[in-house]
């Protein structure tokens, strides 16, 4: 532990511990926030303050245990995928939110996590993930809106993050970026697809669009006189658009495309702000929004018993493999003795 | 302090070699350039590849196969003990997909079908998958137990039809083969750790094989249509399959230090649309939302 | 102050127990894009030995054709400099503007040198 290590050697007879310790977060707090002032990149072995690291895993672990529990909604849908291509390209969606997943929890276990340890506070109810998850997706149609909004939104949180202060977080967002390029338009192609289709078809996209775009809009968080934590990520250059910024930006992009779709957004009171040079929408429903994320959701519960079940029937292959690996090593030196 | 300065051009110019590899990356990604089930659709729309109805049929052996492996494979993305395990089973099952729409557009060239016609709108008889793909997923060495015995089937049967005198299916053959590959060496490594692991996984590893062993025969049946086919260097006979599948199965088994199980065999007839009592519902599932909108596109 | 560790992994606060007893190690993984380059580090996966983890870097770094080579490293094998040391380990090169090329000026403009 190179902190405790630096602070014993470091600490002449004559000095206080607790002086050289100070001293010693002093000259780490200058370093980081030089690194910070620069718009440079921390990396995992870095001194950083306690609460940048809090805050990191807190978000870096929310965004992987998002990606693991969002792929139940749409896995939901793989069997019964309407032709052959549409269910290999779901298959491949689904598989990438479990690569995604897997890239933030290697970003998380840089900060001294275990993906472990991760896990079992997911599935012990310990942890949160973004409530738009526990919603339940109903028709084909949702698979669309899925892609188109609930990815859209994603994407717009994503780019950013791309240079987040926090090396292995920018460096897990660059790839995911780049591989989710293509989950938004397929979404916005099934949804085109319904929307030329049969009446019934194009009643089915319509209706996916009204259930998801509110809970999409609030993928953003809170308005931003009501998010406490964003000013001090948006110092730490974690965060670089506030949650409204970002909002006004993905309404402004989605109320083009969806003309494109022949169909309508649930919002009567979408408009371009002139004075604000921002796009506005109509009242979310904040409520409904803390009662999903404090549990209360359509489908808290089941996405929770999903994940549980996965990891506890695994646990036993995860362990044969552990076993086996121990065996084979213990084999071999043997045979080497 | 200064900035990183990894944009300097310090150093660099003078040979004008040191420039290479700065295009080290590991995201490039490229699509690549292998055969598509979409290049087989269009082959056989624009009247370049017509099988005969024999052929037809005999790609819909091949293809309901992987179409149903891959349908029962899906289920696991999302529920694997590990999530590279939730990448790596969904791999096989988008690689066995993709072999099912390639067989299934060829053979739909005989009929003026679709891959999506045959898989959707064809009722339970007239499919022609083997008993053992239509086999629940069980536990993960139930999974395994079929993925191993399936895939070093496929693989010999992929590897001898490369050389098919159908050059159709010699390509989608020769595509398929790697594929197979990789999936016979996923599965081999599983049934190594899973019998050598603990003594829990080992007993479910013993089940698993025991559970699809009775339909390993089915696999090597020789039919009219097979012998026919083979006859013609067109197809493989299945039954010429069996010795290397015995020896390569046999050299996993004996590393693992498993024994083949000594179960009678089930007698099969998935081939002609005698089918087990899973595949009933795998279809209803699989079909129902394109039956709800015939005629619909997606 | 120890040598060893993840460079990817800091070594500032305490590790909670892992709760799972059967919990795969952390390797990283190398991607080589195509012939001629060099293996660049890809990211981190979990597995329980080489020969897993190979095939995991496989499916998860090389989806989407990234590499024609992979290399799989235990994270715990990996030797990183101490980011402490920064100062001593990496100040020394600058300034030393004569290992360069550019710092031959008076050559300038003559051919093949």
């Amino acid at each position: 532990m190179t902190t405790k290590d630096s602070a014993s050697t470091g600490a002449g007879p004559s000095l206080d511990v607790s002086d050289s310790e100070a001293a010693r977060q002093a000259e780490g707090q200058a370093y980081f926030d030089r690194i910070i002032g620069l718009d440079s990149r921390i990396e995992p072995r870095d001194w950083m303050p306690a609460a940048y690291r809090r805050t990191l895993l807190r978000q870096i672990s929310q965004h992987a245990h998002s990606e693991i529990i969002g792929m139940q909604p749409e896995a939901n849908w793989i069997s019964r995928a309407p032709s052959l291509k549409r269910k290999a390209i779901l298959m491949a969606k689904v598989q990438d939110e479990a690569g995604h997943g897997l890239y933030l929890y290697s970003a998380a276990e840089t900060l001294g996590q275990s993906r472990d340890r991760m896990m079992a506070d997911l599935i012990g109810g310990r942890a949160r993930y973004s409530s738009i998850f526990n919603y339940p997706a109903l028709t084909w149609a949702d698979m669309g809106a899925i892609g188109w909004l609930v990815d859209g939104a994603a994407i717009c949180n994503q780019v950013p993050l791309c240079r987040a202060s926090y090396g292995p977080y920018g460096r897990a967002m660059v790839r995911i970026c780049k591989e989710e390029s293509f989950h938004q338009r397929q979404g916005f192609e099934i949804l085109l697809e319904l929307s030329r289709g049969t009446p019934q078809q194009k009643q089915m996209a319509q209706d996916a669009v009204n259930r998801w775009y509110a809970p999409a809009l609030m993928m953003f968080g809170p308005p931003d006189d009501d998010s406490p934590n964003s000013r001090q990520s948006m110092a730490w250059n974690i965060k670089r658009f506030s949650n409204d910024e970002l909002r006004s930006r993905f309404v402004g992009m989605i109320v083009e495309q969806v003309e494109v779709l022949h169909l309508t957004l649930p919002d009567d009171s979408i408009r371009f702000n002139q004075d604000t040079g921002r796009w506005e929408h109509g009242p979310l429903d904040w409520n409904e929004f803390k009662e999903v994320l404090a549990g209360r959701g359509p489908c808290n519960a089941q996405r929770l018993e999903r994940r549980r079940e996965a990891h506890e029937s695994g646990a036993w292959v995860r362990e044969a493999a552990t076993a086996y690996a121990a065996k084979q090593v213990a084999q071999h030196k043997g045979n080497a003795a | 302090m200064k900035a990183p300065a990894s944009t300097s051009g310090r150093g660099t110019g003078a040979t004008g070699l040191a420039g290479g590899d700065s295009n080290a990356s590991a995201t490039r990604i490229t699509p690549g350039n292998a055969l598509r089930p979409e290049d087989i659709a269009q082959e056989v729309r624009a009247g370049l590849a017509k099988p005969t109805e024999d052929v037809a049929e005999y790609a819909l052996y091949l293809a309901d196969d992987a179409l149903i492996l891959a349908q029962r494979l899906g289920h696991w993305i999302s529920r694997a003990p590990e999530l590279e395990e939730d990448v790596a089973l969904g791999n096989i099952a988008l690689d066995q997909l993709g072999h099912a729409r390639s067989f299934l557009s060829y053979a739909g060239g005989a009929w003026n079908q679709s891959e999506d016609d045959l898989a959707y709108f064809r009722r339970e008889p007239a499919f022609r998958s083997v008993h053992l793909v239509e086999q629940p997923n069980g536990d993960f060495a139930v999974t395994i137990a079929r993925q191993f015995l399936l895939s070093y089937y496929q693989f010999e049967l992929y590897r001898r039809l490369t050389a098919s005198t159908d050059a159709t299916l010699a390509a989608i053959a020769g595509k398929a083969v790697k594929e197979v590959d990789y999936h016979r060496d996923h599965s081999a490594q599983w049934v190594l750790r899973l019998a050598g692991g603990t003594d829990e996984s080992s007993r479910r590893m013993i089940h698993g094989l025991r559970l699809m062993w009775p339909y390993v025969d089915e696999l090597f049946q020789d039919d009219d249509l097979t012998i026919r086919l083979a006859e013609a260097g067109i197809a493989v006979a299945p039954s010429s399959l069996r010795p290397d599948f015995d020896r390569l199965t046999g050299d996993v088994l004996l590393q693992a230090r498993l024994e083949a199980p000594d179960v009678p065999a089930a007698p099969g007839g998935g081939r002609h649309g005698r089918h087990s009592e899973h595949l009933g519902y795998i279809l209803a599932e699989m079909q129902v939302l394109a039956r709800e909108f015939p005629g619909a596109s997606w | 102050m120890s040598a060893h560790g993840n460079p990817e992994e800091a070594a500032t606060e305490p590790q909670d127990e892992p709760a799972d007893s059967g919990a795969w190690g952390l390797w990283e993984v190398f991607v080589r894009s195509s012939r001629g380059l060099s293996h660049v580090h890809a990211g981190s996966l979990h597995a329980p030995d080489a020969a897993m983890a190979l095939r995991n870097a496989r499916d998860l770094y090389t989806r989407r054709n990234e590499g024609v080579s992979l290399w799989v490293v235990p994270a715990e094998a990996i030797a990183a400099s101490d980011p402490d040391a920064k100062g001593a380990f990496f100040e020394s090169p600058q300034g030393k503007d004569y290992r360069h090329a550019t710092y031959y000026t008076r050559s300038e403009g003559v051919k093949h040198l």
